[in-house]
């Protein structure tokens, strides 16, 4: 069984909008996955169903080894917490808060206690390299900074799962590259966690093993990478 | 989340607008200053008044010409009552009609200045038995004497005065033997009282008091009294002695319906209760003043917190996306709501006590009266106690909305 199942999801909005039209798809442990469309092709909904922030209409989907509506809502917030990580295109960093601060927000909603919470907080700062940035408030960082101070705080409790909404769509080509090399190497690191990130950039999602295309709510195309730095495409899933 | 984090996370809410979380607070912190302020000045407005007549004895009952007044226009009555005269006087007097009174006195009060050559002073002129003014009020001389019944009953043009009196017209002579003028009538000054200032409701300091017979003959031209005070043996015999009061005058008077009375009777009691009743009624009509101006200060909170929550819509779905609880977000904000209430009521109990004490202080140096200063405990827990009530009661509603926001709807917020 395969850690992210989704089946025949879909996702109607109170206008009426359908915006997931029968998604089904497996990732497993490890996979580092670029979703990619245009705008409206379903695919910032499909990320945020996958990662617990929207409900869909129907379909079913598990997540490790269970069906999403067994958990209770308690444990849904424990999951984000726990076991998913967020990257979000703005950036969301709590303002008028240093880089420590926001670092230690999930490691304080998870009952991690000081001293250790600021020990695992600087190691998740120091390993996306703004260690010395520990105490800035972050309304002083570049774009390129506040976005891996975010993979920092989504790394920091360990999570089994990083969702990626155009981690890279604010940013120019040279901070984009450094944020994107980040999750490379987040994934060579550990083996086991799964990376999706949604893009529309063809060379953000080349950092990825296994591209999804996305249109009009549904899946148009699913193929693993051969050659990451040519792109060849190997086999659609 | 910890609690202590959910506390530290409402601080650094309130810290993040610190002008905006202050000026949300002054309506709270206004409303628990008057309640402080009430509460405070009431109780001592009360000590102060129940005090100084408590000075009287609670044995003396004083008995007033006319009907007893319920509003400010039957006053009048009072004044211009002739209804005590010195057959109602004597009649009272006799043991067989009031057997429980052990001493009484006549009291004519005037209006009148006296002069000794060249000095004028107004004092408070009282005709009155010198020594039932002494005992009653424990006045004790300086220097000279009282005027005796003897001088009373020869209507003698003779006179006691306060320590202020002898300054005011004789300065640093000794006015002991000299004459003064009221109304163009000299008196002989026989006796100064020691200094003691205010006693229930005078200043013995500007005392004049002279033979009540020589003040009708000299002063009022008039026969009847302003009032006869009298002393019952114990203060545990006081009904039994007014209803004896009543029976003998309705009975001099001719009176079978009380309603028809043409004097009443006061004991010190029923003043005190009097005083009570309408402080309390005061007291009970600002704290509904309080308690809307609270209302309106947690509508305000309320406002100033559903604006909040909107305004970081955008923080409460970042936090809801990495893990807050909806628990965790609606103790934030009902802490944020309570810590504004809270801090303000506790702002408002110190200010309250500060203003309270400086008008106890104000009060005792600037009027003379006894009052001093007491930290009204019970309003100090009430004031704290009901800006954390309006905290909650009016927090919960925004920080529902709060907690209810779907993240995603949350962190699209723009």
């Amino acid at each position: 069984m395969a850690f992210i199942e989704a089946r025949n999801i879909e996702k109607v909005y109170s206008d009426g909008t359908r915006a997931l039209r029968g998604v089904s798809l497996d990732i497993e442990k490890g996979e580092f996955v670029a979703i990619m469309g245009s705008s409206g092709s379903g695919k910032s909904t499909l990320l945020h169903t996958l990662g617990f922030l929207d409900s869909y209409t129907s379909g079913s989907y598990s997540f490790g080894d269970r069906e999403i509506k067994d958990y209770s809502e308690a444990e849904v917030a424990r999951i984000r917490n726990k076991r998913i990580g967020f990257v979000f295109q703005m950036f969301n960093l709590l303002q008028r808060a240093s880089v420590l601060e926001n670092v230690k927000l999930p490691l304080a909603y998870s009952g991690i206690r000081e001293p250790l919470r600021s020990k695992l907080a600087l190691e998740a700062i120091e390993s996306v390299g703004l260690g010395h940035r520990k105490d800035f408030d972050v309304a002083v960082l570049s774009g390129g900074e506040k976005q891996r101070v975010a993979i920092a705080r989504a790394i920091v409790n360990d999570p089994d799962v990083i969702f990626a909404d155009e981690p890279t769509g604010n940013l120019d080509s040279g901070s984009g590259k450094a944020v994107m090399d980040i999750f490379d190497k987040m994934n060579k690191e550990r083996r086991d966690r799964i990376i999706v990130l949604i893009t529309h950039e063809t060379n953000t999602a080349r950092y990825a093993e296994r591209i999804i295309k996305m249109g009009d709510g549904k899946i148009i195309d699913d193929y693993v990478v051969k050659d990451r730095i040519s792109g060849q495409e190997e086999y659609i899933k | 989340m910890s609690f202590f984090d959910i506390f530290k996370t409402a601080v650094w809410g309130l810290k993040a607008n610190k002008v905006r979380t202050f000026l949300t607070m002054l309506g709270i912190l206004i409303g628990i200053t008057a309640i402080m302020l009430i509460s405070s000045l009431g109780g001592n407005t009360e000590k102060i008044i129940v005090g100084e007549l408590g000075g009287l004895g609670a044995e003396t009952i004083v008995i007033r010409p006319g009907k007893e007044p319920s509003g400010p226009n039957e006053f009048a009555d009072v004044l211009l009552s002739d209804s005590l005269k010195e057959r109602e006087f004597e009649e009272i007097l006799k043991k067989s009609k009031v057997p429980g009174i052990v001493s009484a006195t006549p009291e004519v009060f005037l209006s009148a200045s006296a002069s000794y050559g060249s000095e004028t002073f107004k004092p408070t002129i009282l005709g009155i038995s010198a020594e039932f003014m002494s005992d009653s009020l424990n006045l004790t001389l300086e220097k000279g004497r009282l005027y005796d019944d003897r001088e009373i009953r020869s209507k003698a043009a003779v006179a006691v005065i306060g320590s202020r009196v002898e300054k005011e017209l004789f300065g640093a002579e000794d006015g002991i033997g000299k004459n003064i003028q009221i109304k163009g009538k000299k008196f002989r000054v026989i006796g100064v009282y020691e200094p003691k200032g205010q006693v229930v409701f005078f200043n013995v300091d500007d005392l004049l008091i002279l033979p009540y017979t020589t003040a009708q003959l000299y002063l009022t031209g008039d026969k009847h009294y302003t009032q006869i005070i009298a002393k019952a043996a114990n203060a545990d015999i006081i009904d039994r002695v007014v209803f004896d009061i009543e029976q003998t005058l309705r009975e001099l008077h001719n009176i079978s319906d009380p309603s028809k009375d043409d004097f009443h009777v006061q004991t010190q009691q029923g003043v005190v209760e009097q005083v009570g009743k309408i402080l309390g009624a005061f007291t009970a009509f600002l704290s509904l003043v309080v308690a809307v101006a609270l209302v309106v200060g947690g509508i305000g909170i309320m406002n100033v917190m559903l604006v909040s929550v909107t305004e970081r819509t955008k923080e409460i779905g970042l936090r809801k996306a990495v893990g807050a609880t909806k628990t965790d977000i609606l103790l934030q904000f009902l802490i944020e709501a309570v810590l504004l209430t809270a801090i303000g009521g506790t702002v408002g109990v110190v200010l309250g006590a500060l203003l309270s004490f400086g008008a106890s202080f104000a009060v005792g140096r600037f009027l003379g009266a006894s009052a001093s200063f007491s930290f009204p405990v019970f309003a100090a827990l009430l004031g704290i106690g009901s800006s954390i009530i309006v905290g909650l009661v009016f927090g919960i509603y925004p920080a529902r909305k709060a907690a209810s926001k779907s993240p995603i709807e949350a962190l699209r917020y723009e």
